[in-house]
């Protein structure tokens, strides 16, 4: 069994334990989802630190989502890779989606009223943060906070 | 629709988050907050979140928000409470809270509102100390 | 006629496992001293017992079936447990590549007349048998992987003490490197230390960090800022000459962190701002 995770490992790089969905259309829906998904980090035993900083970056990410995608999916996994558990979260709406995203990755950039360190700084928060964006059909983010990450 | 109470100790103000805050809420207590500023004339707002596990980006801005909007009206605010996690995630996140004094608790806050305001006192005009020491931090 | 490799080696099991046996006793490198022959046979005949009994003609040329998964865990068994004996690597690795030579005879004496299916049946299982030699020296470096991991995260524990110099003041004393993940452990520390003793000032010790650099001031930076968020002072003390010249060569700006040259005067700063005074006693005979 030893030889054969090992041999995984370079193949597929994460594997899903389980996984869970949840539609997010209003604000009053944000608070029952990070609550899911502090359920979630607490079950795979993730600490208090690493915790918060998952469950603040799921926050802004809704945030961005109901603003400017007009709400969407967003999905909570359990994955591992190697002896490394963690969360993925992923987050796709069908809304606008973003054309230059080199740019919003910059601290300080912003179309919306808010400060503008949304995306880079959930990015600092997170071990993984992928973006893919179309303009007109939408956008999905993905991240994951490892255990010990 | 849910309601943070602002609660009035003497020369104070004092708000206990006790619920996880989504952003209309926070919205919410950052204009009534102002209002009670305005209509009771405090001079200090203090700000408990120690039972808050979750501050974001937006309702970091609303801290700040609320410190300067009370600063502007002779007001001066203090968040007492934070928790290790959140402290170290809103670093992490980029928002040091410059403009915010702090204190470890409602106790150690209190003191604090109460030096600033004696610094602050009518006996000297305060325009010099209170830059003084607002540099100093 | 074709023969069935798979059967043939089931039938031969006694000859292997003797043969097996005759080579390793044969050969100069035997370590009686940590194992004795009679254990050596036990661990052999069980080994060979569990491939034998696996081993079919699909499986002989597919190394990744699941049907070895037994046999692997039994190597990483003999393994770990060799290492544990003090075996070295090598020594593990020709006790099972020996086994190959005791199949390979065996494969010989079977078809000395058919070379073509020698060649086959050789290249087979000289394949199952690396790839055996394979599984047992992974699961050596992994063994040495968890107790690296474990020695690692014991050092990070041991070495970030918060130690309570007074009533309010908490001294975190740094030594080696601050990297990353340490500030992380340094930060959650000091931190929760702050929350459980009520402490309204920390001082930062680093005349144990060998050298500052942009990012070590980041986390510097950091850690003072998050301290700060909690209502506690942070103060930076062993500021040595060196780091002093490096930070301001680097163009770091440390002007928004108090900082002191030694951890005496950072406690004596500490003192003053929680307005307390030491002394020295008046002793009655020397009174002036």
């Amino acid at each position: 069994m030893d030889r054969r995770t090992m041999a995984t490992m370079t193949t597929t790089p994460v594997t899903v334990l389980n996984k869970d969905s949840m539609l997010i259309v209003k604000e009053q829906d944000v608070v029952p989802f990070r609550n899911r998904v502090k359920e979630y980090a607490t079950k795979i035993g993730m600490g208090l630190v690493n915790q918060t900083k998952l469950i603040t970056a799921a926050s802004e990410l809704v945030r961005n989502m109901l603003r400017y995608g007009g709400g969407g999916n967003t999905l909570i996994e359990v994955v591992s890779k190697g002896r490394e558990n963690g969360i993925r979260l992923t987050f796709s709406d069908k809304g606008p989606g973003i054309a230059n995203i080199e740019m919003a990755m910059k601290d300080g950039f912003t179309t919306g009223k808010s400060l503008g360190l949304g995306l880079p700084g959930t990015k600092r928060l997170v071990s993984e943060f992928d973006i893919k964006s179309k303009p007109g059909e939408g956008t999905t983010v993905m991240i994951i906070k490892w255990k010990n990450g | 629709m849910e309601k943070i109470p602002i609660l009035r100790m003497g020369q104070f103000l004092l708000v206990t988050i006790q619920v996880d805050l989504y952003d209309r809420l926070a919205l919410n207590l950052e204009a009534d907050l102002v209002q009670m500023v305005s209509k009771t004339g405090a001079r200090g707002v203090l700000i408990d979140i120690s039972a808050v596990s979750i501050v974001d980006s937006f309702m970091g801005r609303i801290i700040g928000n609320i410190a300067n909007m009370s600063k502007i009206m002779d007001a001066e605010t203090v968040v007492v409470g934070m928790q290790p996690a959140v402290a170290i995630t809103l670093i992490e996140l980029g928002l040091p809270l410059t403009g915010v004094h702090t204190a470890l608790d409602v106790e150690k806050g209190m003191e604090l509102l109460r030096n600033k305001i004696l610094v602050d006192g009518p006996e000297n005009d305060g325009d010099d100390d209170d830059n003084a020491s607002d540099s100093a931090e | 006629m074709k023969i069935e490799i798979s059967k043939m080696l089931q039938k031969k099991k006694k000859q292997i496992i003797d043969l097996w046996m005759k080579n390793q006793l044969a050969d100069a490198g035997l370590r009686e001293d940590l194992m004795s022959n009679d254990e050596l046979r036990v661990q052999s005949e069980e080994l060979v017992d569990a491939l034998l009994k696996r081993l079919n003609e699909e499986n002989l040329a597919d190394i990744d079936s699941s049907d070895f998964d037994e046999i692997y865990e039994i190597l990483g068994g003999i393994s770990i447990t060799r290492a544990r004996q003090g075996f070295s690597p090598r020594e593990t690795g020709v006790y099972i590549f020996s086994l190959k030579d005791a199949l390979l005879e065996i494969l010989q004496q079977e078809f000395k007349n058919d070379a073509t299916q020698l060649y086959n049946a050789t290249i087979k299982v000289g394949k199952l048998i690396d790839n055996f030699g394979i599984v047992t020296f992974e699961t050596f470096i992994k063994g040495r992987e968890e107790v690296i991991l474990r020695q690692t995260d014991e050092i990070t524990e041991i070495s970030t003490p918060v130690i309570r110099v007074w009533d309010g003041i908490l001294a975190l004393p740094i030594i080696g490197t601050l990297d990353s993940a340490r500030t992380q452990v340094v930060m959650e520390n000091l931190l929760q230390e702050i929350v459980n003793t009520g402490s309204s000032i920390a001082i930062l010790d680093i005349s144990g960090v060998p050298a500052v650099d942009s990012l070590v001031a980041q986390h510097l930076i950091k850690t003072v800022s998050a301290t700060r968020l909690m209502g506690a002072e942070c103060i930076i003390s062993g500021i040595r000459p060196e780091i002093a010249q490096t930070v301001v060569h680097l163009g770091i700006d440390l002007s928004n962190i108090v900082t002191k040259a030694t951890l005496a005067s950072a406690l004596k700063y500490a003192f003053s701002i929680l307005q307390l005074e030491v002394r020295k006693k008046q002793s009655n005979s020397v009174k002036i």
